[in-house]
């Protein structure tokens, strides 16, 4: 049994549930166990870092201090906005020791060793764990259509994410292809769904969903898999509001990849939280089960 | 295209966003990568690498009243592909940082009311609080039944908790990051 701690973020317990469920569930298979946090707080993520430098880095380097007086030497962060500040967090303190002094004061706490920030992807893509996971599959999803969505902030900017490739990542079609899938190739797997903008300005939203939505279609995409909870949110909350706008059908499903995996190896859906999805799942489970 | 006075440019911007960001903003040689892959530049004033160029000209006024840097998403494109490695996001930040600093309106004020609807319920509750951080924003931005049908249906499935999450211990030492924060900011106003 291998025991990684664990960053659930803002909303990993409320509006991207799923994401946590499925990743427990489909870790209990590997042998794998998720240690929390004890008393984490908000990373902060954009309006952190767009107003406030030092706030941005004081909230994640608060929380790395934590998991080193608990013992933690991984953290694992299946959000990927979360994983972003931390790895830029931990990249420009170590880089400027000035700066990690300053942040040290604000939080109250001298760091030693790092805690290794990690994203759930990094471990599920290790060769060692591909193989694991292959054995485990017990439902035959090989007839399924599937467009891997990574999303912006996983692999971006390279030097400090230092995580699969920037421009084409493979490590989310690594995994699905253990659980024996052949993902389809396309060119939007990193583009930006629009963040924040589901919340600030729906037009922007809409225009950088739709590409998305119809490249994944155009492709014969029965579901778009991610890995972001910001990303699903987006693309399956927004996904009628977008079909409404540009007079299209889409009904395209949006999954983490850990509720795919999971479906894989005989969990029911509604324990992967399938049953939450705005864009309807049953049609998609229906070829599977 | 009307031409540019740069009788009132201002260096001391230059040096200070440099500064903000350790970065050496005047590497730039526009090759306009980063407006190319940008993904909101067809809704920006100013172009991203135009911004770029303002920036290394001292065009403080230009550049911290423009929508540019508020319309940014953070995607990072920009960043990961400049071939001078000048983190362009960052730059974006420290603009908006800056405009903050000095009073001015942002071009699109419905993204800082976000930011502040958002750092408001950290600093309250320590982990965000979705209703609270909507509810935030309608007001501010008077939008008063924006999202409604969202939110219900959201509720419906379980997806949004009514109470903000207060399970943990540490509020105080979290609020004080905050003040600490401020109070530096403060000092190097000065």
């Amino acid at each position: 049994m291998t025991r990684y701690g664990y960053y659930p973020g803002c909303c990993l317990y409320s509006w991207a549930n799923e994401d946590d469920i499925s990743l427990k569930l489909v870790g209990k298979y590997l042998d794998i166990e998720f240690e929390e946090l004890k008393n984490w707080t908000c990373c902060g993520s954009q309006p952190a870092h767009s107003t406030s430098r030092l706030l941005s880095l004081a909230l994640p380097m608060r929380n790395l201090s934590l998991a080193q007086k608990q013992g933690l030497s991984e953290l694992i962060m299946p959000c990927t906005a979360c994983f972003s500040r931390f790895k830029i967090a931990i990249y420009e303190t170590s880089q400027d020791p000035e700066l990690l002094k300053e942040v040290e004061k604000i939080v109250g706490y001298s760091f030693e060793a790092r805690v290794k920030v990690m994203h759930p992807l990094e471990i599920l893509s290790q060769e060692e764990i591909l193989s694991q996971i292959t054995k485990k599959v017990k439902r035959d999803l090989s007839h399924l259509k599937v467009v891997c969505f990574y999303g912006c902030l996983l692999t971006r900017p390279p030097k400090v994410m230092q995580f699969d490739t920037a421009e084409y990542p493979m490590s989310m079609d690594n995994v699905l292809k253990a659980i024996g899938i052949t993902t389809l190739e396309w060119s939007y797997k990193t583009d930006c769904c629009g963040a924040a903008f589901s919340i600030i300005d729906m037009d922007i939203l809409v225009k950088l969903s739709v590409k998305i939505l119809e490249e994944a279609k155009a492709q014969g995409a029965e579901c778009i898999v991610t890995c972001c909870p910001l990303c699903q949110s987006n693309l399956d909350t927004r996904q009628q509001e977008i079909e409404k706008k540009y007079n299209n059908h889409y009904r395209l499903p949006i999954l983490f990849f850990t509720q795919l995996m999971g479906l894989a190896f005989g969990i029911e859906p509604k324990e992967l939280g399938l049953d939450k999805h705005f864009v309807d799942t049953e049609s998609l489970i229906a070829k599977i089960i | 295209m009307p031409s540019i006075q740069l009788k009132n440019n201002n260096l001391g911007f230059r040096e200070e966003l440099q500064s903000q960001t350790d970065q050496n903003l005047m590497a730039c040689y526009q090759c306009k990568k980063c407006s190319a892959g940008c993904p909101i530049a067809y809704a920006m004033d100013y172009t991203p690498a135009q911004i770029m160029e303002a920036i290394r000209l001292g065009m403080r006024d230009l550049v911290l009243k423009s929508r540019t840097a508020w319309l940014c998403a953070s995607c990072e494109t920009c960043t990961t592909r400049c071939p001078q490695e000048i983190d362009i996001a960052k730059a974006m930040d420290a603009v908006k940082t800056l405009a903050i600093k000095e009073g001015i309106k942002p071009a699109i004020p419905q993204v800082y009311s976000f930011y502040k609807s958002a750092l408001n319920t950290v600093k309250f509750f320590g982990r965000t609080y979705d209703i609270g951080l909507i509810m935030g924003f309608n007001l501010a931005t008077r939008q008063f039944f924006k999202d409604m049908a969202l939110g219900l249906k959201m509720f419906k499935k379980g997806k949004l908790k009514l109470k903000p999450d207060m399970t943990f211990k540490g509020i105080r030492a979290l609020r004080k990051i905050f003040s600490q924060v401020g109070k530096i900011e403060r000092r190097k106003r000065k």
